[in-house]
């Protein structure tokens, strides 16, 4: 077995840049005044020849990575989910994925377990802007482990990629030997024949402590995790909803447009299920320390349990 | 510049204005204002300048040209099918269903873009990613980049200009279309737009200001700017939207309006006269 490890996919990231820029003499990076919070800081140490600070000007510092990628660099642009995939959304849009360029963008700080900062910094929505753009793939790993694998693949996948990075530490999930990140392919952590929990991120760990406790009503529930949100794996999903009928989706985002609702589109027109979908109920975020925003909007076991036993 | 060079741009500057009226005429929709404003500029650059090579479009070594202000697009395809990067006939599918010519330029379509734009303000950035990965590279790359008056307007155009500036971009060349209009009038109207050299000589450029329709004062300003080391150059060029169609000239309602046949006719019979007379 793998260690336990406790870190933020930000700070997995972080490191992850460095190793895959040892053999891969392309990769730059760019962030816009949050590197020491992005974790990109680590990279710059590591090659500050190769790291490029835009200042607080994302909507530029996009631009500038699609004119690297047409010069054949493979740049990985980084701020806070609210500033990456939300402030710069047109420019993700027009300069990026119009053109299939290859770039990778990270948004961190994701979803309400940003905490204190508050509703302006807490993105819900960046997986619905994301989604909706052609050519635009999605990455949202939940533990280091995947995250190291997420960046080693991004930097071969050719094409526009959004990888959601949060900022508090959570236990890993993937700390098994035989973990094997596969683009596209979603990982069933725990099987179970009466429902299926499907989960994204930073929730995946209180997903399976959820599933314990239902397990203690006698309720055995499947355990899947979604590492890519787009494109999404249609076939886990259409097993899961054939063997075990009723899917709750978990995710820290907005219910609208996120996992939810692609999983949702999927069951929709291939095996018409019932979906409880739970995250962020179209609702801003506030201020708090992140675990109390967690249990307030009953994203912890605890919370996801009782919604569970409530919608079945 | 010899008197014969001077006539040869007059001439390729005039087919590239039949090329933007017959077009635009074609699609019934389109910018032909901006497109006339920037044709003397896409001729200096492509027939002296660029070093690019319409039989491998994508050579990585090439200079590149990014259109920011991208509706002015058929002038781009007009020099671009003169120099041989796709057919003269392609023109009249501007803006047409399954036409490699869009609306505005698409890199993944039309062999001799360099970069999708459209968007106004985005084709800068793109740009100074170019000119920093040609210096990673230690590339002798150049980048130039055509920005409307109008365009800069756009918040993103300064934070581009001060990137660029901060990272010493000198093989990054700006040219300023300063027609004066906009879409809603004139861009002191508008927006209150004035100063524009000062503007960007406080970003940290070297500024160059000239009369866009002058080939010697081009291709001057073009040699300072490749001559300035250490920083980005924009070269502000006075313009007059619509140039060479008599009605066009500065009138902004022709920013985005196509001509119907009678007004094509007389537009296409002036630039015709005025080449005829070049050829004499």
């Amino acid at each position: 077995m793998s260690k336990l490890i406790k870190k933020a996919t930000r700070e997995s990231f972080g490191e992850a840049l460095v190793e895959v820029a040892k053999s891969n003499d392309n990769i730059v990076v760019l962030d816009a005044d949050l590197a020491t919070a992005t974790k990109t800081q680590i990279f710059k140490n590591a090659f500050p020849d190769r790291f490029f600070d835009c200042g607080i000007s994302e909507c530029n510092m996009i631009g500038v990575g699609a004119g690297l990628s047409t010069m054949g660099k493979i740049p990985f642009v980084a701020s806070f989910a609210m500033f990456s995939a939300g402030r710069g959304f047109e420019q993700i849009r027009n300069s990026i994925a119009y053109p299939n360029l290859n770039v990778k963008i990270a948004g961190s700080h994701a979803g309400i377990s940003v905490g204190e900062d508050g509703a302006t910094h807490q993105c819900c929505e960046d997986i619905a802007l994301m989604r909706s753009i052609p050519n635009m793939s999605i990455l949202n790993p939940c533990d280091h482990y995947e995250m190291q694998e997420a960046v080693k693949y991004a930097a071969t996948h050719k094409g526009p990629m959004y990888i959601r990075l949060g900022r508090l530490a959570i236990e890993s999930v993937n700390n098994n030997d035989d973990y094997k990140f596969e683009f596209g392919k979603g990982i069933q952590l725990k099987d179970g024949k009466d429902i299926t929990l499907i989960s994204t991120g930073l929730p995946v760990k209180a997903t399976l402590s959820a599933a314990n406790l239902l397990k203690k009503d006698g309720i055995d529930a499947r355990v899947i995790n979604i590492h890519t949100i787009k494109p999404i794996d249609k076939d886990i999903i259409l097993k899961a909803a054939s063997e075990t009928g009723q899917i709750f989706t978990i995710e820290e985002h907005n219910i609208i447009g996120g996992l939810g609702e692609a999983v949702c589109s999927v069951v929709c027109e291939n095996h018409p299920t019932k979906v409880t979908r739970i995250g962020i109920d179209d609702q801003f975020g506030q201020s708090g320390p992140a675990a109390e925003l967690l249990k307030h909007y009953k994203l912890d076991a605890d919370g996801l349990y009782s919604t569970i036993k409530n919608n079945l | 510049m010899d008197s014969k060079s001077i006539k040869d741009l007059c001439k390729l500057a005039c087919k590239i204005r039949i090329g933007v009226l017959e077009s635009v005429f074609s699609a019934q929709s389109g910018h032909p204002g901006g497109s006339l404003s920037i044709a003397d500029l896409l001729a200096y650059l492509y027939s002296k300048e660029l070093k690019v090579d319409p039989k491998n479009p994508q050579n990585p070594n090439r200079d590149r040209l990014v259109l920011s202000k991208g509706h002015a697009a058929p002038a781009l395809y007009s020099i671009l099918a003169h120099m041989g990067f796709f057919q003269l006939e392609d023109l009249k599918t501007l803006r047409k269903l399954g036409s490699h010519l869009q609306g505005h330029p698409s890199m993944k379509s039309t062999p001799g873009v360099d970069m999708t734009t459209g968007s106004l303000g985005q084709g800068i950035s793109a740009a100074c990613g170019m000119a920093l990965g040609a210096k990673l590279d230690n590339s002798n790359v150049r980048v130039y980049c055509i920005l409307g008056d109008g365009e800069i307007e756009e918040g993103q155009v300064w934070e581009a200009s001060m990137f660029a500036s901060h990272y010493n971009l000198d093989n990054l060349c700006l040219f300023i279309d300063n027609n004066s209009l906009q879409i809603d009038g004139s861009i002191q109207e508008v927006a209150g737009l004035s100063n524009i050299p000062e503007k960007f000589s406080s970003f940290g450029f070297n500024v160059l200001e000239i009369d866009g329709h002058d080939f010697e004062q081009i291709e001057d300003a073009i040699n300072k700017a490749k001559n300035c080391k250490s920083k980005p150059s924009a070269i502000i060029m006075k313009t007059n939207k619509g140039k060479c169609v008599s009605y066009m000239e500065n009138n902004v309602s022709w920013h985005g309006a196509a001509p119907n046949k009678e007004q094509f006719d007389i537009a296409k019979k002036e630039l015709v006269a005025a080449l005829s007379k070049l050829e004499d």
